[in-house]
């Protein structure tokens, strides 16, 4: 219990550390756009390839559970555009990224740990926090809703493409669900869970990374953890938010 | 000048610095040698500040650099250069990148003004060719040299170098040495070295520190080590059946 409140005052005090002001803004844009290409952009075929098959397997399994005479088609659509919107896109997407770009943050800020490259730049008189971490979660939390509004597209496409193939609905009721009670703030419920959750996945692997200490298999540990805790702290984030934003 | 007054660090309730107090001066190539695990690491990094003393004081010059806030540190390391063991070269980048990223981060300088200096620096480093290689298609001592290359560039008038010889052949080991030998007196700058390379002790070693358990337990230069009557420095410094051969030709 009491290595849990230390982790979270440490935790506390880095986030201070990143959030103090940059050394050069200039070198820090640049720094915001790489890291938008390695962890937003290198994200998007992980992104699609899950979106497309949930998408298409949700749609599937509704038009097998609702399949009666007294239940319309339409709501097959609905169902399978509430499920990528509300919960998958967001909450589910971000649980993948958290295993994808958070073992990668913690991984390569442990082993800038272990092999003294953040001593390096703390000799040069560097906010080490600030410069590895800063950009990294500013690349996250704006680039992670356009992964959660493509989600949604691909998934919902991979649900109209199931149907158009296998038969097992019409496609024009598919279309008809997915125009169903549609609400513009269930799309903002969405993004505004991904910006948090964008925040937790980077911020936590980066203090994984961060405090790694030892050696690779430390920074192996390091990076499970980062997942672990991540994926936790989703579920919980995910919990508080719905009880905020939806009721 | 570099001095440390009654420096005690302990990790976990284990003394690993006992009440050392030295001084290091400009201009000279200063050594701590000693056996691996007596404490010469964690003496190199808490002259540095990455280990902070649980007692004692580190003055740079005239400035009491252990009582400074990071602010105040952040100054003073703008003077201050590194040799890590394993060059510390950040691995997404070049290494013009990693040379070049103290002169983005903390000059005004235009992008010529500070391509001209990183090719200064490498050129000095003899690496005039390797400006758009990474680390990893680096060998280890091209990866030392530019780590120099890094450790220079902003004109610092402290470097420490943390074995800067570990790894390297023996010829390697001395063109690494005569090189931080030359640009200390070049730049007029303090060096302090840590090493238990005996080549480099007797190559550049103008000061030398014993460190044995903890304790600063001899200290004088390359010329007096050979003199030495002290058994824990002699048992670490004559240690190979060769070297103990040469000691008994010089007597």
């Amino acid at each position: 219990m009491f290595k849990w409140f230390e982790n979270i005052g440490r935790y506390t005090l880095l986030m201070q550390k990143v959030f103090s002001r940059p050394e050069k803004m200039r070198i820090y844009r640049e720094r915001i756009m790489y890291e938008m290409e390695a962890l937003g952009l290198n994200s998007i075929g992980l992104t699609a390839i899950i979106s497309v098959f949930i998408g298409a397997a949700v749609t599937l399994q509704m038009a097998i559970t609702l399949e009666s005479p007294f239940i319309p088609q339409y709501l097959i659509g609905y169902a399978t555009r509430e499920v990528m919107i509300l919960e998958f896109s967001s909450t589910v997407v971000a649980l993948i990224l958290a295993g994808k770009v958070g073992s990668n943050i913690a991984s390569e800020i442990g082993t800038m740990r272990i092999t003294e490259q953040i001593d390096a730049l703390e000799i040069m008189g560097v906010n080490s926090a600030s410069y590895l971490i800063l950009p990294k979660i500013v690349a996250t939390v704006f680039f992670f809703p356009f992964l959660a509004i493509f989600s949604m597209l691909i998934g919902i496409t991979g649900g109209y493409s199931i149907a158009a193939i296998t038969g097992i609905m019409k496609t024009s009721d598919y279309i008809d669900g997915l125009q169903y009670c549609f609400y513009l703030s269930e799309i903002w419920y969405a993004l505004v869970k991904m910006v948090f959750f964008a925040f937790i996945v980077t911020s936590i692997s980066s203090y994984c990374g961060y405090y790694a200490k030892g050696n690779s298999l430390e920074v192996g540990k390091s990076s499970t953890q980062a997942v672990v805790i991540s994926s936790i702290a989703i579920m919980i984030c995910n919990l508080v938010l719905t009880q905020l934003l939806r009721t | 000048m570099i001095k440390a007054q009654n420096i005690i660090k302990s990790f976990e309730g284990r003394t690993v610095l006992n009440d050392i107090s030295v001084e290091f001066g400009t201009g000279k190539t200063n050594l701590i040698i000693g056996r691996s695990g007596s404490g010469k690491t964690v003496l190199l990094k808490s002259l540095v500040g990455l280990h902070e003393v649980d007692s004692g004081e580190i003055y740079y010059d005239d400035v009491c650099f252990s009582t400074l806030d990071f602010k105040h540190r952040k100054a003073i390391r703008k003077d201050v250069g590194m040799i890590f063991q394993g060059g510390a070269l950040l691995d997404a980048s070049t290494v013009a990148e990693n040379v070049k990223l103290p002169l983005d981060l903390f000059t005004d300088q235009s992008e010529e003004e500070k391509l001209e200096r990183v090719n200064d620096c490498l050129k000095r480093v003899n690496l005039d060719n390797a400006h758009n290689l990474y680390p990893s298609e680096l060998s280890g001592g091209m990866i030392k040299r530019a780590a120099i290359a890094r450790a220079i560039v902003m004109n610092p008038r402290y470097l420490f170098c943390d074995e800067p010889n570990s790894g390297l052949d023996p010829q390697t080991s001395i063109v690494i040495d005569n090189l931080i030998s030359d640009i200390t007196k070049e730049y007029n700058i303090t060096t302090i070295i840590n090493t238990h390379d005996m080549n480099s002790v007797m190559e550049i070693g103008e000061k030398i520190v014993f460190i044995y358990e903890g304790n600063k337990w001899w200290e004088g230069s390359k010329d007096d080590i050979l003199q030495a009557d002290n058994k824990e420095l002699n048992d670490f410094v004559f240690a190979s059946a060769m070297a103990k051969r040469a000691k008994q030709s010089i007597k």
